[in-house]
């Protein structure tokens, strides 16, 4: 019962969203000693599930049998891990890319749709399935797509008598992915750009036309300078999304090793590469690097725009 | 509040919807007419039914057991979101609200870190694991529950922030009640759909799970769908869309959650 002791709380600490979080960061008084006990659990856990096996992952790319060595980091220097780690950023920046702008217009098609309309809670409802609709099942759909016999492979053959295999089987190679990345990145785009875009105020619009603006005028000068930032951080996190996939690669390209994901299976199962199997540890290291870049941009660019969603 | 003089116009808006939604369309209705062809060029049902034909039970074994495997993992994790994190997120609530900026750091940290990260560190854990635990398949929850962490979190938290905790917790108290009934009989009601939404997407993350179980020699739906998928695309093709199917539904069910929750706000 000495957990029981009396809980400070600061003035309106209990409001909701943001506020709070700000008020709570100034500390409130001191927690007795018996309360932290109930910490201790999922400190535990994340220690033992998050911190010690992203510690081994990045820590063996500079482990060998004899201890240190910077051998396996400087084999991301290999032409070939160069080349793949490129086409994995090629990849996540171009379906970054082109979902940014699908996902922008339609979120820009439902502007002026209410926050609680019924189309609008359908959208959302599909773009969080469609979201996470990643992996195994997204490169089964676009098999039976654009596969050597899915649907619009077929329709293309017989009525253009267009074969979009000509030149090789490319679906199950890097350009193959494009299409599916696409199909998660348009849905997340929309779930992440929405909020921002909703917040542009209407006031804003007819303050524009007041003063003798045009429709034009109000998104070169006001719109797009205040989404601007959103937009960006919504693009980071695309890009992320798309870094770190690993699934719809891993069912789709069965052979090769085109993005880094896929090179870290390979360093994982292969045997051929003995003496090296800490390369994925290194492969895994240089992920974290890129994550770690795209994440903290990210941070940068969103405490921005949080700036006009207040 | 119409958004007049900025919204589209209402053309716009019908081409930039018609042409989405029709995109996005093209691969369901794909894998619908893929899964309906009969061999022959015509179309039936016939690839649907030999998935529940007893004849096929063992081609398809491995699929049953992957679903299987799943939903113990999905219950699991769902017992490590309900029983670890969101106790300890009343807890921090309550007791330590200076602790939140570096929890929620903590707890969003694996949105930065790629699955396939993970398991290259998860591996030697597992190793070990495996002698103290045996190789059941629920310790795979452990890592699983790690990945909906930023999932579970936002919707627990988003409860939370509507939810006037303190008060309760100090009325309860006042009242002569425990922490285990204060925990049990008076947050977690108040949390509920917070607590529902959580359980919810940790399901459909946990369903939809791929990467990690393949590489730790794991067998749960994703992966068998791709060892039967190499024999029969039918099948594979068919439960991606069940699977689809399944997940629009929960999500639909995580959205009327969230309504019910406004409301429930507006009330008070």
């Amino acid at each position: 019962m000495t957990i029981l002791a009396p809980i400070e709380s600061p003035p309106g600490a209990t409001d909701a969203g943001t506020d709070a979080t700000a008020r709570s960061s100034r500390r409130s008084g001191h927690a007795g000693v018996p309360a932290a006990i109930g910490l201790v659990p999922f400190a535990l856990y994340l220690a033992l599930f998050l911190a010690l096996p992203t510690i081994f992952a990045v820590g063996s790319g500079f482990a060998s049998d004899d201890g240190f060595t910077l051998d396996n980091v400087l084999a991301l220097g290999d032409p070939v891990i160069v080349s793949t780690f490129a086409n994995s950023i090629g990849l996540s920046a171009l379906t970054a890319v082109i979902g940014a702008i699908l996902g922008a217009l339609a979120c820009y098609a439902m502007l002026g749709l209410g926050e609680g309309s019924r189309s609008r809670g359908l959208v959302e409802a599909a773009s969080g399935v469609l979201a996470q609709f990643g992996g195994v099942m997204l490169a089964f759909a676009f098999i039976a797509t654009i596969g050597l016999q899915g649907l619009v492979t077929l329709w293309l053959r017989d009525t253009f008598g267009i074969d979009i295999f000509a030149d090789g089987a490319w679906i199950y190679g890097l350009p193959g992915l494009v299409l599916p990345y696409i199909y998660f990145q348009v849905p997340l785009m929309i779930i992440t750009f929405l909020p921002a875009m909703s917040a542009l105020k209407p006031q804003w619009a007819e303050a524009n036309l007041s003063l003798g603006g045009t429709r034009a005028g109000f998104w070169l000068h006001i719109g797009m300078p205040v989404l601007a930032p959103s937009f960006l951080a919504s693009l980071l996190l695309l890009f992320a999304n798309a870094f770190s996939s690993y699934a719809t690669a891993a069912a789709l390209a069965s052979q090769g090793s085109q993005i880094v994901p896929l090179q870290i299976r390979t360093a994982l199962t292969s045997e051929t590469m003995l003496g090296r199997e800490n390369l994925a540890g290194a492969l895994a290291l240089g992920m974290v690097v890129v994550m770690a870049i795209t994440m903290g941009l990210y941070a940068l660019v969103e405490r921005r725009a949080a700036r006009w969603r207040r | 509040m119409s958004a007049r003089g900025i919204g589209p116009s209402r053309a716009t808006r019908w081409v930039v919807a018609v042409v989405l939604i029709g995109l996005f369309l093209v691969p369901i209705v794909s894998m619908i007419e893929y899964t309906t062809r009969d061999g022959s060029g015509g179309h039936s049902l016939v690839n649907w039914l030999a998935l529940f034909d007893p004849a096929n039970e063992s081609k398809y074994r491995p699929i049953w057991v992957g679903l299987g495997n799943s939903l113990v993992l999905a219950l699991v994790s769902v017992a490590i979101v309900l029983f670890l994190l969101a106790p300890t997120m009343v807890l921090i609530s309550l007791r330590f609200p200076g602790l939140r900026r570096i929890f929620e750091f903590l707890v969003l940290l694996p949105i930065s870190i790629p699955a396939i990260v993970l398991v290259v560190g998860l591996a030697p854990i597992y190793l070990v694991i495996g002698r103290t635990f045996g190789t059941g398949i629920w310790t795979l929850a452990f890592a699983y529950g790690i990945t909906v962490l930023p999932f579970a979190y936002r919707a627990i938290q988003a409860s939370i922030d509507a939810t006037d905790m303190k008060t309760l917790a100090e009325a309860a108290r006042t009242l002569g009640a425990g922490w285990p009934t204060i925990l049990g009989r008076v947050l977690a009601p108040n949390l509920r759909p917070g607590l529902l939404a959580a359980s919810l997407i940790s399901v459909a993350v946990v369903l939809g799970e791929f990467t990690i179980a393949s590489l730790l020699n794991r067998q749960n739906l994703q992966t068998a769908l791709v060892v039967v998928g190499k024999q029969d695309p039918y099948a594979s093709v068919i439960l991606s869309l069940l699977a689809l199917a399944f997940a629009f539904v929960l999500l639909v069910v995580i959205g009327r959650a969230g309504a019910a929750r406004r409301t429930s706000k507006g009330r008070s």
